[in-house]
């Protein structure tokens, strides 16, 4: 609302130039976060006018890359909901246990903190050595920062609270090393993560998996981007899958809600049917 | 059913919800607006405050869901956690972006997000609190021609929040919760049939 303000038309200029320069699909965002975060980085980077802004878009390759890490949200905590991770730990990893090899994909991985957790749960299990986690996301800087394994060691008690809540009982520390002002996470959890780019607008299926989890990103779409990309995570599980979301999110009025059955419980955990 | 055209916004932190308490039953059963609560709270146990807060009213209280028409003579509370946005076709989006002003849900991101939508067809009330959150948002719905609502900073647990408001923006009105309701009922209309 303040003077310097852009205008949601202005905001949709932007986001067609960014698809036609670089490729990245941002149009069907829901508008409202979206407009949010381009006011938040047009004023962050102090930009006298929306002509500049947009300019500086079209001819800096660099700063593109910028707008693109800005405008996706990449908040995220480890055992983020820890009554979300006790369901999986109680009514997934069971089911998972009698596979051979354990393929799991965690969509719009942001920095991390989520798939560490889920690779502390299949340690815990003793599932760890048969399983393969692909964490993908469509912004490669974030994913850096995965493939580190490192995090703020100020986060740790917290995540320490958030672990035992979703039913851990082993000592939280014994999982990193603490170094000076970070926590590095062992390398046996992080060796069975693969850290990749993927665009859930543009890209397809690369792969059948067992368990897809992908949280707090559907929020962000506008309903026909939903759909489509939840018939992309149907086409990518095997029959008697499970998909888990976000807390707010659900299959419910979505093309897909037919083919799969929610868990018993209030968790956003789903299972495709048997065809 | 037709979405709603005009919208209330309440926003509270500490002691905000004895105010909501003290003014939900003076709503019309008939209110033709939609109303959206933004609270701080610790707990995420969305459904017991909804569930405190319709033994109060006879209107339905409601945890807002993502991509949820609003309509008119509904309560939506904004879910703990996460910010609340309005979309220009009336719509509700979540967003689990940064905290603002250390809160998530944030009054100032839903109040703003409202009367961008709205405009002038917004009344915004700003309750006890002891932080800063919904000041900036309060005077976003003021310069866009919405009505303006502080609680008297006398009558609140927590005076901070609606004392630095109403230095902040020039106010419409500063009212005791008790008397709030009459004026969310006459800016609101009642919906015929």
């Amino acid at each position: 609302m303040n003077r310097n303000h852009i205008s949601e038309q202005e905001v949709s200029m932007l986001l067609n130039d960014v698809l036609e320069r670089y490729g990245y699909d941002f149009t069907e965002y829901a508008h409202a976060s979206i407009n949010r975060r381009v006011n938040h980085l047009f004023q962050l980077d102090r930009f006298p006018s929306f002509a500049e802004f947009r300019y500086r878009i079209i001819t800096d390759a660099d700063y593109a890359s910028r707008f693109v890490e800005e405008i996706t949200v990449n908040v995220t905590e480890m055992f983020r909901d820890p009554q979300f991770y006790y369901a999986l730990r109680q009514q997934v990893l069971p089911v998972l246990a009698t596979y051979p090899l354990i393929r799991i994909w965690h969509a719009g991985c942001s920095t991390g903190e989520e798939v560490y957790s889920f690779a502390i749960l299949l340690k815990e299990a003793n599932l760890l050595h048969k399983s393969v986690i692909y964490a993908t996301d469509i912004n490669t800087s974030v994913l850096e920062k995965g493939r580190t394994g490192i995090f703020p060691l100020s986060q740790m008690q917290q995540y320490s609270r958030n672990y035992m809540e979703a039913g851990g009982v082993q000592d939280f520390s014994s999982y990193y090393t603490a170094n000076y002002e970070y926590a590095k996470f062992r390398q046996d959890l992080g060796g069975k993560i693969i850290f990749s780019p993927h665009n859930l607008v543009t890209d397809g299926s690369f792969n059948e998996f067992q368990l897809i989890i992908c949280r707090n990103v559907l929020i962000y779409f506008n309903k026909m981007l939903q759909d489509k990309v939840l018939r992309l995570f149907c086409d990518s599980l095997e029959p008697l899958g499970f998909l888990a979301l976000g807390s707010k999110e659900s299959l419910n009025f979505t093309t897909v809600s037919g083919q799969f059955r929610q868990l018993d419980g209030k968790e956003k955990i789903w299972r495709k049917h048997h065809l | 059913m037709d979405t709603a055209s005009r919208v209330v916004l309440i926003g509270g932190s500490a002691g905000g919800l004895q105010a909501i308490l003290t003014l939900l039953p003076g709503l019309s059963a008939r209110l033709n607006a939609a109303v959206i609560i933004v609270l701080h709270r610790q707990s995420s146990s969305d459904s017991v405050l909804a569930e405190l807060l319709a033994v109060k009213t006879s209107l339905p209280v409601r945890e807002a869901e993502e991509k949820e028409l609003l309509l008119p003579g509904t309560i939506y509370i904004a879910p703990g956690d996460y910010h609340l946005l309005i979309e220009t076709d009336h719509t509700l989006s979540l967003d689990y972006s940064e905290k603002v002003n250390f809160s998530r849900p944030s009054i100032d991101v839903t109040f703003t997000s409202a009367v961008e939508v709205f405009g002038p067809q917004t009344m915004a009330v700003l309750l006890s609190g002891a932080n800063d959150d919904g000041v900036e948002g309060l005077a976003d719905v003021h310069e866009a021609g919405g009505i303006t609502i502080v609680q008297d900073p006398d009558t609140a647990i927590v005076d901070f929040m609606p004392r630095h408001a109403i230095q902040a923006v020039p106010v419409d009105y500063v009212l005791a919760a008790a008397d709030m309701a009459s004026f969310i009922n006459s800016f609101a209309g009642l919906m015929v049939g």
